[in-house]
């Protein structure tokens, strides 16, 4: 049964255009020029209960707004969405008891005051029994490694772990649904990776609906089989993860070991070279024609190992959106 | 995947009467944080009042008989006194400017994905800061009242006396009510300064704050029909007998019915406000 079900769902912003001046400041006292921004045009997909989908796109693609429709942070221009039954935008308490919106921003504790203080609060809040509320924040803060500093005001913690308190805030009420928007940004590879290890174990334990945005193709690739790419407002891709790289990537990678201790000149013809370290040497190839490629380069020089890859989702996704004009 | 769970009215009632009463104790102690600038803030209170005496005091120093427009020495120090008072219920620093900052950077939407209303959150968040003044300001304030303890009119009857307790809980409303409705209006304009300038002001007029209410009646005789005057001179009044006592009772239905006005605007401006929402700031 899907968990989340959108329909053309679209939202337009009124943006107030300001030129550059002073006097063009004055002239705004009086007549403003304003011009519609779609931030999300005609997205459409569904989301299967337990499912965790990576929402992947440039800056202003249209992704965090879509989380904000569906936590019902706004309200849509057009069509319709339902996550768990609900109209998300009517915020009814029966909906906003059973999901959670993690963004990079403090968000939910109270900066001047412990985290626990803030966890006190959302026991009561989304009325979490005693027992359950002791059980959940022992396992939380244990698998977040945050014991420690629960006595700590919130505005001493690092950023790292401001953002483990903030995922434990999302999560003491057991939500069925995650809204994760850049959860690791500005992260040290450390707590990235505390953070990423700790979702995915927690995501599988729990089956909880997951969405998550972010820039780290690391993160994607560590926690999500599913990706909606959006850019400009609309859908370009929804699909596996692995589909992307078939689907946009025009080329492969193709690794030499050369059986010299140098690499030949010329080798160029067959591609971009991507990494000289003799004897081995990167080509990016042509999709197309790499077999053509590797009967040739095994023709011509003498070859002690050959591998070819995909290129990583990484450099696939960012060309795919400088492709896009994101 | 759970489902909704439904909740009975009783339980709602205990659940949400358990939520109040954290936020009022977590605001608490939030609000003790900051210590020294808090003791600071709230001694400094007490300083227009000092300047106010000794203002009157200068303008009744050659004729110590003056009545001036009904006030005596005596009934303008006893006037500023009660003031204070009042307004120690009515003033709401930083409420409008928290809204609109928070709408601003986005952390409003605290208040929209969690399951609890933010007005009733800012209001007892704004009684917990309340308490915690009261607590403090308490000893300055019995220590002014004491020195100036002769310009008093001495005890009201307790049926004066209650009139008052209420009219000044419903000045702490109207005055929530208020900052709060210009906050709101952050949802259309993002940046309400200009605004909480003009409310201030026109607070410092109109409620009785910079002179008793019936000196600007006589020109602006329309200053009874606003609900200013219920944040400052109106309590005050009550105390100094000012209030005819036959007309007390129509006057305090009139401040309770402000109260219902300013609520249904502040819920229209959340209803409409948020719909406006672009929740911008990440």
């Amino acid at each position: 049964m899907p968990a989340i079900v959108v329909e053309n769902l679209g939202r337009t912003y009124q943006v107030y255009r300001k030129r550059e001046g002073l006097l063009a400041s004055l002239r705004g006292l009086f007549h403003r020029e304003y011009r519609e921004v779609q931030a999300v045009k005609d997205v459409s997909f569904t989301i299967e209960e337990g499912e965790m989908l990576a929402f992947l796109g440039p800056n202003g693609a249209g992704k965090t707004t879509t989380l904000k429709l569906l936590s019902g942070l706004i309200v849509p221009t057009s069509g319709t969405a339902t996550v768990l039954g609900h109209v998300p935008w009517k915020r009814e308490d029966a909906y906003r008891r059973r999901f959670s919106l993690v963004t990079g921003q403090k968000e939910q504790l109270w900066w001047d005051l412990p985290a626990q203080e803030s966890f006190r609060l959302h026991k009561e809040i989304y009325r979490i029994s005693t027992e359950d509320y002791h059980s959940r924040l022992t396992e939380l803060t244990e698998l977040l490694d945050v014991t420690e500093l629960m006595g700590q005001p919130v505005r001493e913690l690092s950023l790292g772990e401001r953002m483990r308190m903030e995922l434990i805030a999302a999560l003491l009420h057991r939500p069925d649904v995650l809204f994760l928007d850049e959860p690791t940004i500005g992260l040290d590879v450390i707590s990235q990776r505390k953070v990423q290890q700790f979702l995915r174990k927690y995501q599988k334990e729990q089956g909880i609906t997951v969405i998550l945005t972010s820039h780290y193709m690391k993160d994607v690739e560590a926690l999500c089989d599913r990706a909606i790419v959006i850019n400009k407002g609309a859908v370009i891709h929804d699909g596996a993860l692995a589909e992307i790289v078939d689907r946009f990537s025009q080329h492969k990678i193709v690794e030499l070991h050369f059986a010299s201790d140098s690499t030949p000149h010329g080798i160029d013809r067959y591609g971009v070279v991507l990494e000289d370290r003799p004897p081995m040497l990167r080509l990016q190839v042509e999709k197309q024609k790499v077999s053509a490629v590797l009967s040739q380069v095994l023709a011509e020089y003498s070859i002690e190992d050959i591998s070819v890859s995909e290129r990583p989702l990484e450099d696939v996704i960012a060309e795919l959106f400088s492709a896009e004009g994101g | 995947m759970t489902t909704s769970t439904s909740y009975s009215f009783k339980e709602n009632v205990v659940a949400s009467a358990r939520v109040k009463w954290l936020i009022l104790k977590t605001a608490m102690e939030e609000r003790l944080v900051y210590r020294g600038d808090f003791a600071f803030a709230t001694l400094v209170r007490f300083l227009p009042i000092v300047t106010q005496i000794f203002l009157w005091n200068a303008i009744f120093a050659d004729d110590t008989d003056l009545v001036l427009n009904g006030y005596s020495y005596a009934n303008m120090v006893a006037y500023y006194l009660l003031v204070m008072i009042a307004r120690a219920f009515s003033s709401m620093p930083g409420l409008a400017n928290g809204i609109a900052l928070s709408v601003r950077d986005g952390s409003v939407r605290k208040y929209l994905i969690q399951p609890v209303d933010m007005l009733d959150y800012l209001f007892w968040h704004r009684i917990a800061h309340k308490l915690v003044y009261y607590a403090v300001a308490i000893g300055p304030f019995c220590l002014v009242f004491w020195l100036c303890r002769d310009y008093l009119p001495g005890w009201p009857e307790p049926k004066v006396t209650i009139a008052c307790i209420c009219s000044l809980f419903m000045a702490f409303l109207i005055g929530f009510l208020i900052e709060s409705l210009i906050g709101l209006i952050s949802f259309w304009f993002l940046e309400v300064s200009s605004l909480i300038f003009v409310y201030m002001m026109m607070n410092y007029f109109l409620s009785g704050h910079m002179i008793p209410l019936e000196w600007i009646s006589e020109w602006i005789p329309w200053v009874n029909y606003l609900p200013f005057k219920y944040l400052a001179y109106f309590p005050a009044a009550i105390l100094l007998g000012r209030i005819p006592p036959d007309t007390l009772v129509v006057e305090l239905t009139i401040q309770a019915s402000w109260i219902v006005v300013l609520l249904a605007a502040n819920r229209m401006a959340f209803h409409y406000g948020v719909r406006r929402y672009g929740a911008f700031g990440g």
